[in-house]
């Protein structure tokens, strides 16, 4: 059992690619082994701005023996069949031998592998790594042909405490594998000869590289948040910048800076995004959660009191330089109220084959003043006018420089212009809600722009015809789907869609494409079933309701998802279900046989049963109680009416021969059953529901 | 000055004329050709043609350096903003093929203009390159110094849209930001650039710079006239299509013509006069220019080498 040891040296590694990479190293290297038969214990990636590297460890030396069996032609097969043969196993006439089997004399070859050496495998497998590697982007270098994320400068390859005999061939260069890796570019650049893993890592981190991503970012988070706690502050939290960032060191050494006081009334978005964007800081926050005037930067150097100072005034001042631009946009952006920049979006791009900005702003501002109509609390006036001016930041200097602000410095602006709080907060929440996880506005005037602005989008694609498709959703309709669909939801909105869809079509005049919006209601139905799905509702419950069809107000849809979900769980549900199933069954299985339906009326004088008697008047009774409880929405009262059904369902089973001899008692009963399962199909299409 | 210390004799001057006469010195020693800047108005360093062009061919060795006065119109601040200049230097360095010691040379220019990396956070942060205009894009980095953006570090994958083979690295150092850092300073314009005393007449960037900053940003932003911009983008055009089409082609002097309808579409950009429609199709006619020179550059080294072989 031996251990296996891999380091790919390079230039630096986007941050964003690192991860992945190391997933996809060590998925070559599992899939690889596997497929040689090759047992291991276990595997582990590492990966850090200069190296990929990987362990896998109790490696056999060798692949198994392997003995194979072929069976070939009949002896006496013709020359050019047998010549073949001997040419595929690669033996001679004389080492194949003749055996009897129950269908004549066939030869047959013995065919002994002995098993590969495992460190020949695991050198075709660092070539195939370096080839395959699936980056992002690649590129080549030099004259070498090979493409890697970055210049590959060495390769480290130790198997069994010896270094693999091997090389990577770039196409000009090649890089015989070592056992020789570097540690910190400036702080520990010499050579360092490497025995195994465990010294490979002990010797890394003598000289200041922390191999391990996992412990990089443990102590990043352990050092900023002390620098913090120092100073009676928080770090705000940002994973994604912590991720980020712990792909820029291999030496992590949080430093803490100061942020000049006469930046502190630029807002606070501007200085967290221009500080996380621009220069990768964490932000950080007062007890009062107040931003504070302190940034964390996680420098690639270790502790020195001189360069510590140094870096940390360096970092100052572009800091500095970035928020003096900041501030002179959030000084000069206040001289232009935004209103008068609502013209200027005349220049601003929305797509062109839907023509600018500036109309669809107009477009909202229509679709806004509408929709504020189903919006209960809604003034229609504050929806236009926020619509109107949702777009407007677009063109100032502050947006143009942090687009991540865009709505927010609207909100500001408008603020500053002493447009209604209605408005400014419905700007700055009109892009809401952008994922999932992000939350969904409730005010009612920040729903009526973020649905008009959602709506007009998806309706202007889908009416050019430019959908998406598989992955490809270039211009997120899906995300602006389900977008609408929780503030339909969430907002308990009693919005007739399609009818919607219209009239924002129809905002939009002559389009060149089909045109239409009909594909869009089956999208949106795509997306609840999506969104549902991962909220653990049973897709089949989802199915049932939506095969009713014609469903465009999701607020009652799901009112109805939810009492069925409660049916079916339930005892009587769950015999209901049985019952129907059975009723079902027999109704088409018959209507297959006469090549006709039983549709017509159940006639009263033909049920001589009094289990059918019981069933006929309580469908009567149930289809009352149905028809009131579908109009009143209320889709528990229509459970229960159903529920009432069950046990005469139960009895008419036990105690009648649906085929009866006489055709007319036959057809009466399949009528009946038929009847049963029209009346539940009000409901759901039970057929759907799984077992 | 006879009780200097060997430190002091061995820190590199840090005035703007002696970071670029450092930078020239270094560069030289590793083998690069010094040019001058080209002598027309371009946006960056590397329109230079010794980049452009010299990245595709002929050589299969081509290193050289040089400093190139770049205009950006719309990035003018009238002398108003202590960062932001309508014209700035680059000092450019291209080497074909890129060597394998590449980030080391480098790293040795620092050390050179005196950032010493064992005295700051040095790092390569992922930044991709790519020039819509002259239609060519390369991977790499830009170069922090604690939190600085020093340098665009970048292995050229194509120009004018030809693949580049061998592929050549460019380093691009924004000098005043890069003197800003050295010197200290916070405005542009307190620069020192010629280490002379003020008293015996020494300049800082700003006498030098100011009011040629407050008037080109006036003429850029207000009074060129765009009728004659037009004009001239489409004679330019016009030129450098019938210089490649010419039974003799002249790829230099038609890139000239490419060159100039780049200057001109930005200088109309800055004038506000193209919508963000029109924007994208005035890119894509400055490239298809660069893209014909390119051709015809490479063609014309082919032609160059096998009559010199023939």
């Amino acid at each position: 059992m031996a251990e296996f040891l891999l380091e790919l040296f390079s230039e630096e590694i986007p941050a964003r690619m690192q991860a992945r990479a190391a997933a996809d190293l060590k998925r070559i290297f599992v899939d690889g082994l596997q497929a040689a038969g090759l047992d291991f214990g276990s595997a582990h990636a590492f990966v850090t701005p200069r190296r990929l590297a990987l362990v896998i460890d109790e490696l056999p030396l060798a692949q198994a023996d392997r003995r194979e069996e072929k069976r070939g032609p009949r002896a006496d097969a013709p020359e050019k069949a047998i010549a073949g043969f001997l040419g595929s196993v690669g033996l001679s006439r004389a080492q194949v031998e003749e055996r009897d089997t129950p269908k004549g004399l066939f030869l047959f070859a013995v065919v002994e592998q002995s098993g590969r050496p495992t460190a020949d495998l695991l050198v075709e497998l660092s070539e195939r790594a370096v080839r395959d590697l699936p980056w992002p982007k690649s590129q080549r270098w030099a004259r070498n042909t090979q493409r890697y994320v970055r210049p590959l400068q060495a390769v480290l390859a130790i198997f069994d405490g010896v270094t693999l005999t091997g090389e990577i061939d770039l196409g000009d260069w090649r890089l015989r594998f070592t056992d020789e890796t570097r540690g910190h570019r400036f702080l520990a650049p010499e050579p360092l000869k490497i025995q195994n893993f465990k010294d490979y890592q002990a010797q890394l981190a003598d000289a200041y590289v922390i191999l391990d991503r996992a412990d990089r970012k443990a102590r990043i988070l352990e050092q900023a948040t002390a620098l913090a706690a120092a100073e009676g502050l928080r770090l705000i939290d940002d994973p994604g910048l912590l991720d980020e960032v712990a792909g820029l060191v291999e030496w992590p050494h949080p430093l803490m800076g100061t942020i000049d006081a006469a930046f502190m009334e630029i807002p606070p978005e501007v200085l967290t995004t221009s500080m996380r964007s621009h220069q990768k800081y964490f932000a950080l926050e007062d007890s009062a959660g107040k931003l504070a005037n302190r940034f964390i930067v996680v420098a690639n150097m270790a502790a020195d009191a001189d360069r510590d100072q140094t870096i940390i005034a360096g970092n100052e001042r572009v800091l500095r330089a970035r928020l003096s631009d900041a501030k002179f946009f959030w000084d000069t952006d206040r001289d232009a109220p935004l209103a008068s920049r609502v013209a200027a979006l005349g220049n601003v791009t929305f797509y062109e084959k839907l023509g600018g900005m500036a109309d669809k702003v107009t477009r909202m501002t229509d679709l806004a003043d509408y929709l504020a109509r189903s919006i209960d609390g809604c003034d229609h006036a504050l929806a236009a006018r926020a619509a109107h001016l949702a777009k407007a930041d677009l063109t100032t200097a502050m947006v143009y420089e942090f687009p991540e602000v865009q709505g927010i410095m609207g909100q500001y602006y408008a603020r500053h212009d002493a447009e209604p709080e209605a408005v400014a907060a419905a700007i700055a929440e009109h892009y809401a809600p952008a994922g999932p996880s992000d939350d969904c506005p409730t005010a009612p005037v920040s729903i009526a722009v973020a649905l008009a602005d959602k709506i007009d989008l998806l309706v202007g694609f889908f009416a050019i015809d430019e959908k998406p498709t598989g992955s490809k959703d270039p211009f997120a309709l899906r995300r602006a789907a389900l977008g609408v669909i929780r503030l339909v939801v969430e907002n308990q909105l009693r919005l007739p869609l399609q009818t919607v869809f219209d009239h924002a079509r129809s905002l939009y005049g002559d389009l060149t494409g089909p045109g239409a919006t009909a594909d869009l209601l089956p999208f949106f139905a795509d997306r609840l079933k999506v969104h549902l799905r991962e909220q653990g509702v049973r897709h089949d419950l989802i199915q049932a309701v939506f095969a009713l069809g014609g469903e465009d107000d999701l607020v009652r849809l799901l009112a109805r998802v939810e009492a069925l979900s409660r049916f079916v769980a339930s005892d009587d549900g769950e015999n209901l279900l049985i019952a129907f199933r059975r009723a079902s069954n027999i109704v088409a299985a018959e209507e297959k046989k006469a090549g006709d339906s039983f549709t017509g009326a159940v006639d009263p004088s033909h049920l001589t049963e009094t289990a059918e008697k019981a069933l006929h008047q309580a469908l009567s009774a149930a289809d009352t109680g149905l028809t009131a409880a579908l109009k009143d929405e209320d889709f528990a009262a229509a459970m229960l009416a159903l529920a009432a059904l069950r046990a005469p369902l139960d009895a008419f089973f036990e105690n009648v021969i649906v085929n009866a001899d006489d055709p007319t008692l036959r057809i009466n009963r399949l009528r009946l059953l038929t009847h049963i399962r029209s009346a539940m199909g009000k409901v759901a299409d039970f057929g759907e529901i799984e077992g | 000055m006879a009780t200097a210390t060997t430190a002091d004799s061995t820190a590199p001057a840090r005035d703007f004329q002696s970071l670029i006469l450092t930078l020239q010195a270094y560069w030289a020693r590793q083998g690069c050709v010094i040019l001058q800047p080209y002598d027309m108005e371009v946006g960056a360093g590397t329109f230079h043609p010794a980049t452009t062009l010299r990245a595709l061919g002929p050589d299969e060795i081509w290193n050289c350096a040089y400093v190139q006065p770049s205009r950006r119109p719309t990035d003018g601040r009238y002398g108003e903003n202590p960062n932001r200049l309508q014209h700035y230097y680059q000092f450019q360095v291209l080497m074909k093929p890129s060597p394998v010691d590449s980030q080391e040379l480098y790293l040795g220019s620092l050390k050179a203009i005196g950032l010493d990396p064992m005295q700051h956070d040095i790092r390569f942060v992922e930044d991709d390159w790519e020039s819509p205009t002259l239609g060519a894009w390369g991977l790499g980095w830009e170069v922090w110094c604690d939190g600085m953006e020093v340098t665009q570090f970048t292995y050229f994958q194509q120009v004018g849209g030809i693949e580049c083979d061998p592929v050549p690295v460019e380093l691009t150092y924004g000098l005043e930001r890069l003197a800003m850092f050295i010197q200290n300073v916070d405005s542009v314009y307190d620069l020192d650039w010629d280490g002379v005393p003020k008293d015996q007449g020494g300049k800082v960037y700003g006498d030098i710079f100011k009011q040629a900053e407050w008037q080109f940003s006036t003429h850029n932003f207000e009074l060129a006239d765009t009728d004659t911009l037009l004009r001239q983008f489409d004679d330019a055009e016009r030129a450098c299509h019938a210089l490649l089409a010419h039974s003799r082609p002249v790829p230099l002097p038609a890139y000239d013509q490419c060159m100039k309808a780049s200057h001109l579409f930005n200088l109309l950009d800055a004038r506000g006069v193209i919508s963000v429609t029109e924007r994208q199709a005035y890119i894509g006619r400055v490239r298809a220019l660069a893209r014909g020179c390119c051709e015809s550059w490479v063609a014309a080294g082919k032609d160059a080498q096998e009559q010199a072989n023939g």
